[in-house]
């Protein structure tokens, strides 16, 4: 049954993205570890400007963000379209053209941003003539999945594409906005925003893609594959409809929550804040509604490392979305803003949430595109020991170091002068900085015995014969 | 094809089978957010404080250049610090250009909220206008280093540059990387002319003359030249009167 499924669907364009997401992962956790430990030991600066931290963070966070997440979330937009509707992809071509489009503007990246070509805006970086590519690339991917709904054999949408689609459109308005420019060269371009407004439209699009691309991108990837790889229905049907409407309305409004107390008018941010309170009642909804999907049949997770890294994945985004309107608190936010907390915060709902959740996922996927098991469950299993550990040392020392950091900063000693220096509270840092490059190294770790496990697989299927047995099977009808 | 037979029983079930309805409410719903947030910022007078005190923003930005070189080489400024808000010259462009470029925004903030200890260590709390002709905002997120929003004229220029080629030989806690090659590559008028067109494009009140001298102000001069002109002049631009409440 499965195997008949390869000539009715288009599985090829999601083996590539699926493969490509676990080389990117290794190679944007890499960078990830290489810059923290630049902080820790700032001598491996080498005093290059290729290799200096201020060129190599955009590096991380764009390899990490579109690389892996964007690969990830095309493999799965892709299979789960195809599979729940009951349809093949609209266009094979344009499938194609998302793919190698895609790893084009992946490859732009590593080139220009070592080179300091950039827009030097968080997350959005690239120079504006990638930023059109993106676009482009974007809409190819959007009109394909929309026109592969329209032609769906079943009768409904299924949830996941709600999703889905909810980010599609989100980031067209994000990117196409936060990216206006007037180009002064060919890899130079100044935002027709400045000041105040450039900052709200920037932290609007920096939330969102958040929001939006890392959170509800990777819900679609939740609904479907924690009900499929559990073997039971969503939770309920009820609370999916809330959390995605909810998260639809709400998610926008929480971009201000970025600049409190800055020079933004205080009624953005109050604004921001309160949506963001709110926010934890749908957030919690959608964690619930995938957790309480095992009801019944929590034993599975004795057993099963793949549904392990899916739920893992729904406590820290369960613990990420309650951590992030506190921080938006203007009172916490007066602490936490600047420091590293932030920092650990993000890498809660990146490590343990979006990296979970897409681990679990590409492994479920590996075996129903390539018709085998996989090459080792043991090595999965480490690779889930490795990713929890790795995270909790990291947002451990970010949250340790973040506040020590706030609090520093705003110490009096009794003569009601500043207790301490800038540079001391430099130097306080160090040790938590060495330890979160240890978290790091020790997630990366796992990441490399992914590729490594998801690589013999693809191996074992080629000298089996697995695919290419289940690409002779008549299609299904 | 969609199962017609039978009529959906509510709105959502309706969206839930009709994918061009669910597209475009689904567009709608994503819009209200960024709309209520960020349209009323482009119109509502009091996002600028030059509104309630015209005297933070120089009266004769793009009417006379900011500064002209003389035959002899020497600088004729018309601007004086603490006049008030204008466009940054060639020179401070072409630093704040390397400053993007090196992503010092990364780990250095330029935004000083309005709390006592960031008073005591960065000074007075940053206003909007301060950031009036900031294309795009450098405001940062994370303060791995200290603000700069106030950073002029703290140090000697002689400090910056020493600090910038080799921070740890003059703060050896600092983890700040070094920027050796700001002393070896050298500015182009050409570029900075057309870096300050596309400025005036995007409504930055450049006077002809000041993009005419600009050749004049950055030839010979070198990345470290510039990078530490505009680090000095952040925050110089407006006199602040303690006595005012600029922001409520």
């Amino acid at each position: 049954m499965e195997a008949s499924l390869e000539r009715k669907y288009n599985f090829d364009v999601v083996r590539w993205f699926t493969i490509m997401a676990v080389v990117y992962l290794v190679v944007g956790a890499s960078v990830g570890v290489y810059i923290a430990a630049e902080l820790a030991w700032p001598a491996l600066n080498l005093d290059s400007p290729y290799l200096s931290f201020g060129r190599l963070r955009p590096l991380h966070t764009n390899a990490v963000i579109f690389a892996f997440g964007g690969c990830t979330l095309m493999a799965t937009a892709f299979y789960t379209v195809q599979r729940t509707c009951g349809a093949r992809l609209w266009s094979d071509k344009m499938a194609w053209f998302t793919f190698w489009g895609w790893n084009l503007v992946i490859v732009l990246a590593v080139i220009t941003l070592p080179l300091g070509l950039t827009q030097s805006k968080e997350y959005a970086e690239l120079e504006w003539p990638v930023d059109i590519l993106i676009a482009v690339v974007w809409l190819s991917f959007t009109i394909n999945f929309v026109m592969t709904i329209a032609n769906r054999k079943s009768s409904h949408i299924y949830v996941s594409n709600w999703f889905f689609l909810g980010m599609m459109i989100m980031i067209v308005y994000l990117h196409v906005v936060n990216s206006l420019a007037i180009p002064v060269g060919l890899f130079k371009s100044y935002s027709i925003f400045s000041g105040v407004q450039d900052a709200m439209i920037q932290w609007w699009w920096g939330h969102n893609a958040v929001g939006f691309y890392l959170t509800a991108g990777f819900l679609g990837i939740m609904y479907y594959f924690v009900p499929k790889q559990a073997g039971r229905p969503i939770y309920s049907y009820r609370l999916s409809v809330i959390h995605f409407w909810a998260l639809m309305f709400g998610y926008v409004w929480l971009g201000a929550h970025h600049l409190q107390y800055t020079a933004l008018p205080d009624w953005t941010g109050s604004l921001g804040a309160a949506v963001s309170i709110a926010m934890i009642i749908p957030s919690w909804g959608g964690a619930v509604n995938g957790m309480m999907t095992l009801s019944g049949a929590w034993d599975r997770l004795r057993t099963d490392y793949v549904l392990r890294f899916l739920i893992i994945a729904l406590a820290f985004y369960a613990m990420s979305t309650f951590e992030g309107p506190v921080m938006s608190l203007k009172t916490v936010n007066a602490l936490s803003h600047y420091t590293d907390w932030t920092i650990g915060h993000v890498h809660s709902g990146a490590l343990g949430w979006v990296a979970g959740i897409s681990i679990g996922a590409i492994y479920h996927l590996m075996t129903r595109l390539y018709h085998t098991e996989m090459f080792s469950v043991r090595l999965i299993n480490f690779h889930f020991w490795t990713a929890t550990i790795g995270t909790v040392i990291y947002i451990v020392a970010m949250w340790v170091s973040g506040i020590m950091q706030g609090l520093m900063w705003r110490a009096y000693d009794e003569y009601g002068t500043l207790a301490y220096t800038f540079v001391e509270s430099v130097d306080a840092m160090h040790p938590y900085y060495a330890m979160r490059a240890v978290g790091g190294a020790i997630f990366l770790l796992g990441a490399i015995v992914m590729l490594f496990n998801i690589l013999m697989t693809v191996r074992k299927s080629l000298s089996e014969g697995s695919l290419s047995k289940a690409r002779a099977l008549p299609a299904a009808a | 094809m969609v199962d017609k037979k039978t009529k959906p029983k509510s709105f959502q079930e309706w969206l839930e089978v009709n994918i061009w309805g669910l597209l475009i409410v689904t567009a709608l719903v994503l819009s209200v957010g960024g709309l209520v947030e960020i349209v009323p910022l482009f119109y509502m007078k009091n996002t600028m404080e030059y509104h309630t005190y015209p005297e933070i923003v120089w009266d004769k930005a793009g009417e006379e250049p900011i500064v002209t070189v003389d035959e002899a080489g020497q600088q004729q400024w018309n601007w004086k610090t603490g006049e008030g808000m204008r466009p940054y010259t060639a020179l401070e462009l072409a630093g704040r250009d390397i400053y993007q470029r090196e992503g010092c925004y990364l780990c250095h903030s330029q935004m000083i909220r309005p709390f006592r200890d960031e008073r005591e260590r960065y000074g007075h709390y940053s206003l909007a206008s301060e950031s009036m002709f900031d294309h795009p905002f450098q405001w940062g997120s994370k303060r791995t280093g200290p603000d700069l929003a106030r950073v002029g004229g703290k140090y000697s220029d002689e400090w910056q540059r020493q600090h910038l080629r080799a921070p740890r030989s003059l703060v050896p806690e600092s983890v700040m990387p070094g920027y050796p090659w700001l002393d070896e590559n050298y500015l182009s008028g050409k570029k900075m002319q057309r870096h300050m067109r596309g400025m005036r494009v995007v409504g930055v009140p450049y006077s002809d003359a000041d993009i005419e001298g600009a050749p004049a102000l950055v030839e010979g001069k070198t990345e470290m030249d510039a990078l530490v002109t505009y680090l000095q002049v952040l925050g110089t631009m407006v006199a602040l009167d303690e006595s005012k409440t600029y922001r409520e």
